[in-house]
């Protein structure tokens, strides 16, 4: 990973972070690395850490956040967040940080197809007539084949 | 008991086996559980893309429930921490309760007050209970060695489930297998994810995650692992032989939904538990203890 290069950093990042659910608390964090430590992803692979994310999002480093890939491995289980004694709300922090880098035009292809997958189908995986088959064949309920719903829900889509 | 069962998108197309156990035991227990056919996925997924959709998605299914009545039960974990964190978000934000009931309002409902959304396996420890659970138990699962997966949403984030079990030492799922006769099995790292969510993201990441439950459970002399996510058995068990090949290990340690353990406690024969729907065989693991495939 590069080193940190404070002239790219953009002083209102911070104050857009602070200001919207998840990003509230973070300026209370104070680095005791609790989150990275308890981090199942950060165990397996070392360039996934949460408290180095927090870090540069507070330097107002955006780009290099907000286009980073690691942002992403955020896996959502919650252990930072339960642990931080900043009471930093990180697992809340990083879905933020994820939503705006979308927003941004930045995401990797299997978090654009599940997204594109609900809005379409209304489900991860849709349930065709073989599924039935299959479902009613030990006694399950047919599940609708079609979901017209989220269509109208969603119509900017 | 009467119950809205909602199912969420991999269970109906991928894990049947916990559908059916799952029906096979609140039958047996005494829990109606109502299908709702309009249910759509749960919103989790779209967290990380809009949390706004999510949350739409999640008060569309919520809203349905509402209208018959009724509370609603979930076999995911995922499933049941993006609906609770729904109820828990729109009690205290009239706005976002306000943009959520402008979408609804196009397909005709209406989110008021929310419902009650539980856990299957939360609603057997709190509701049924341990002791009407053992009055239908009718065979003894001694000699069984389970590691429990907890998962993390079915415990997290603990401020939406009022502390029904311990983040930090969770117990209720011990407790459950526990009552089956089975011995339930202590390991390291117990309270850690099974790397799931990840997959989609980075594969070798993720899989590396559930490789290194797989390690401490193997090595703490388990025959099998009990779970309650579709989501964290994709990992261990549908992804349990691309784990083999990729670290060069060998676990064969059989999967099992806590329905499927408690039904064959109840005396269900394995095709009525969808035991050969499992990927790893589980077989030789219950041979003692389940007839019928």
């Amino acid at each position: 990973m590069a080193d940190i290069d404070l002239s790219k950093a953009d002083a209102n990042f911070r104050k857009e972070l602070l200001a919207q659910p998840g990003g509230e608390k973070i300026a209370a964090c104070f680095t005791c690395k609790t989150c990275t430590a308890s981090c199942p992803v950060s165990a397996v692979n070392n360039r996934f850490s949460p408290y180095r994310i927090i870090r540069l999002a507070l330097f107002g480093l955006k780009e290099e956040v907000l286009k980073s890939d690691f942002i992403w491995f955020c896996s959502s289980c919650y252990a930072c967040q339960e642990r931080c004694p900043q009471g930093v709300c990180i697992t809340d922090f990083m879905t933020l940080l994820k939503n705006m880098a979308i927003k941004a035009g930045h995401a990797p292809a299997g978090i654009r197809a599940q997204r594109d997958l609900i809005k379409g189908q209304g489900r991860i995986y849709a349930i065709d007539e073989f599924d039935n088959k299959k479902r009613n064949k030990i006694d399950l309920p047919s599940l609708p084949t079609t979901c017209e719903v989220v269509k109208i829900l969603f119509p900017e889509s | 008991m009467k119950y809205a069962l909602f199912l969420g998108c991999t269970i109906p197309a991928r894990s049947r086996q916990y559908e059916l156990s799952a029906r096979k035991v609140a039958q047996r227990l005494g829990i109606e559980l109502v299908d709702v056919g309009e249910f759509v996925c749960c919103g989790f997924p779209a967290k990380a893309s809009d949390l706004k959709s999510a949350m739409i998605l999640g008060a569309y299914n919520i809203a349905l429930v509402e209208k018959q009545g009724l509370d609603l039960c979930a076999l995911c974990s995922s499933c049941t921490s993006q609906l609770t964190e729904v109820v828990h978000h729109l009690a205290h934000d009239d706005q976002a309760k306000a943009e959520v009931n402008e979408a609804l309002a196009r397909v005709g409902l209406r989110y008021d007050k929310g419902v009650r959304v539980r856990h299957f396996a939360r609603v057997l420890y709190e509701e049924i209970g341990k002791e009407e659970i053992k009055k239908h138990l009718t065979k003894n699962l001694e000699g069984l060695r389970i590691a429990n997966h907890y998962g993390c949403h079915y415990l997290k984030p603990s401020e939406i489930y009022e502390n029904f079990d311990q983040v930090e030492d969770p117990h209720t799922l011990d407790e459950l297998v526990a009552l089956t006769g089975a011995t339930v099995v202590d390991y390291p790292n117990k309270k850690r994810c099974c790397g799931g969510p990840v997959l989609p993201v980075d594969e070798k990441t993720s899989l590396a995650v559930a490789k290194e439950k797989l390690d401490d459970i193997r090595d703490a002399g388990a025959n099998a692992i009990n779970l309650v996510c579709p989501f964290c058995s994709v990992m261990y068990d549908s992804n349990q032989k691309g784990i083999e090949t990729a670290f060069n290990a060998t676990y064969n340690l059989p999967v099992l939904y806590l329905t499927q353990l408690l039904g064959l406690a109840m005396g269900f024969d394995r095709k009525e538990l969808g035991l050969n729907m499992n990927v790893v065989k589980t077989k030789d693991a219950l041979a003692k203890y389940a007839g019928g495939d």
